[in-house]
């Protein structure tokens, strides 16, 4: 039960990393980005060819995945998405939905649409277990890799949030855009560099997850909806939100798959839409913030 | 009294029948016949053309974005393909049933969208369809799970009219419902209750404020959509005889966006001009790359959006200089 438990957190810190860049966007600019798993495929697919065509280290592509898709979010939001932030909700839709086929279809033509396979290194491949009977808690040594990861990250996201100038910058344009522009704040460049940031973050999670989510051209459709399901249940006005809904949302998918594996993903969804009528601003909303 | 006179007379302006739709309708009705070799693909044609003015009547007049329309199209295929193989062969009778039980999902599916934002509605709306997706994979002794559900066979319509190859008799079949619920449609967002929709689309703070239930208009609206596309689900599983997962799957909910939105929305024939339009464009571009047909969809929605729906549906408002007053 541990184990399962252990393995949900690891799933939920994973897909918190994932969506955190989508839950700053949204909140920031309103604007409903369904292309953000697109970007996850990408730091996915740059691991997975660096590893296998050109045999850089695991490590090394982790950045490298981070750095690919910041800089390809920093171009797109430059060139493609500045012009749609006032547009309505439904061209913002129909733009990303547009992306994201985009983006499939593409993958499928260059790189195939078989599954692709990641070689760990020997160090991250064993699995230690603790303690005995009903409370065996069995830690893949990689899952264990992805929770210290994803935690050093979550607490560099809140130091950087909170404490430093860039963070308060960010919160302000986050309450109300306006405001923070008559201020002084340059909100465009606050902007890109979340954007970039959040599309990288994704692009890290790619690539993190490409072992245990799985990696082909339609990565960026089917888990497009766990993203948005983490920022519609956590809210989008506060990190923590997100993250205890991705924590939530990581431990019912695996215990649900495991107990009862004939619902299969039955429960999350169910999860959310109930959710969502009890609370329909999602599930941990500061007071006091852009509604 | 006297300053209501102009105003009515407005409104019923637009109820009124034009001669073109007359026109229109007569060349839909006589098209199988036509084009006898082609009607398989009219048949479809009209089947999307239905299915888009069912979201239409959500997503144009009533302003809700919904990603998750094909729940209500699926809900449709698998009852009527279900109550063909299991009760009855008759088609409609079928057709009333699955329109019955999809309206009966709307009407559950409609407690939903009353509260929360876009995302809110865009999330609870992708889900119902997941669920349903879910639903018909797991129950397989039913559904036939993976495998889609085969072997349905349909009597003859209205006792007479044998289904063919060709496509014929589906193709006015789906014609006929088609038309017969373009009208209803037609006359339900040209009444009163149409009025009230769209002032809930354009503003719903202010539609509350001067009376109207806008929750009770949701609900209903939601109803007859989802039975409209049920009807469009039973029409689809009907005339291939065939039902499959790939009904709830989300592409499909996306592709009647796209329709809608290449035809434009809040206008009932919209739904039409966009059916026959991308259906003649999938036919044609998956005819030249048949597997990377989606990225054409892609880089169609992209393009649509950036240089904006309106502009390209009417392209002389991109040089407001020369053709008269720009729109506000």
């Amino acid at each position: 039960m541990l184990t399962i438990l252990f393995d949900g957190i690891a799933y939920g810190m994973l897909l918190f990393i994932l969506a955190v860049g989508l839950a700053v966007t949204m909140g920031l600019m309103n604007f409903i980005n369904l292309a953000h798993g697109a970007f996850a495929m990408v730091g996915g697919y740059i691991t997975v060819l660096l590893m296998q065509r050109v045999g850089v280290p695991f490590l090394l592509c982790l950045p490298i995945a981070f750095m690919g898709a910041a800089l390809l979010g920093g171009i797109l939001e430059r060139t493609l998405y500045r012009p749609l932030y006032h547009r309505p909700h439904l061209d913002q839709v129909l733009f990303s939905i547009g992306l994201t086929f985009m983006a499939v279809a593409s993958a499928d033509y260059f790189i195939g649409s078989t599954q692709q396979i990641i070689q760990l290194p020997e160090w991250l491949k064993g699995r230690t277990e603790l303690g005995q009977g009903a409370w065996t808690l069995g830690m893949g040594h990689y899952r264990l890799f992805i929770i210290a990861v994803c935690a050093a990250l979550t607490l560099g996201l809140q130091y950087v949030l909170t404490k430093t100038r860039f963070g308060s910058r960010l919160r302000a344009s986050v309450d109300d855009q306006r405001v923070a522009a008559g201020l002084g704040i340059n909100v465009n460049v606050v902007f890109l560099s979340t954007f970039a940031v959040g599309s990288g973050l994704a692009g890290l999670g790619g690539a993190l997850g490409t072992e245990v989510l799985g990696l082909d051209p339609t990565f960026a459709l089917k888990y497009m909806i766990y993203f948005l399901i983490v920022v519609a249940v956590g809210g989008t006005s506060s990190i923590t939100g997100p993250l205890l809904a991705a924590l939530l949302l990581g431990i019912a998918d695996v215990a649900g798959k495991y107990y009862i594996p004939k619902l299969g993903a039955f429960i999350v969804y169910c999860l959310m839409i109930a959710i969502l009528i009890w609370r329909p601003q999602g599930l941990f909303v500061r007071k006091g913030g852009k509604a | 009294m006297k300053n209501a006179r102009p105003a009515l007379q407005a409104l019923m302006a637009t109820r009124r029948c034009k001669p073109w739709e007359l026109v229109l309708w007569l060349l839909a009705l006589a098209a199988p016949l036509l084009l006898s070799r082609h009607a398989l693909i009219i048949n479809e044609i009209a089947i999307v053309a239905l299915f888009a003015v069912s979201l239409d009547l959500i997503l144009g007049f009533t302003g809700i974005v919904s990603l998750g329309h094909a729940a209500f199209f699926g809900m449709g295929a698998y009852s009527a393909a279900l109550f063909a193989k299991l009760v009855v062969p008759d088609p409609l009778v079928g057709l009333a049933v699955a329109m019955g039980l999809s309206m009966l999902l709307g009407a559950l599916c409609s407690m939903t969208i009353i509260r929360g934002s876009d995302l809110t509605r865009l999330m609870v709306t992708l889900g119902v369809g997941l669920i349903l997706l879910e639903l018909a994979n797991k129950l397989d002794w039913l559904t036939g799970g993976a495998d889609g559900l085969q072997g349905v066979v349909l009597g003859p319509l209205l006792g007479r009219f044998e289904f063919d190859l060709a496509g014929r008799t589906a193709a006015w079949y789906s014609i006929s419902v088609l038309l017969l619920l373009f009208v209803l449609a037609r006359r339900l967002v040209n009444s009163p209750f149409g009025a009230t929709l769209k002032a809930i689309r354009d503003n719903r703070l202010r539609a509350m404020a001067i009376g109207i239930p806008v929750n009770q208009r949701l609900v209903v609206i939601y109803t007859v959509a989802a039975g409209m596309a049920g009807a469009a689900g039973a029409l689809l599983a009907q005339t291939t005889g065939f039902a499959s997962l790939d009904l709830f799957e989300f592409h499909r909910s996306a592709d009647v966006m796209l329709v809608l939105v290449v035809g434009g929305t809040g206008w009932l024939y919209g739904g039409v001009a966009g059916a026959i339009v991308f259906k003649l464009m999938q036919d044609l571009i998956s005819a030249i790359t048949p597997q990377y047909w989606t990225f054409w969809i892609g880089l169609f929605l992209v393009v649509l959006v950036l240089v904006g729906r309106e502009r390209l549906i009417r392209p002389w408002t991109c040089f407001p200089r020369f053709f008269g007053a720009p729109k506000a």
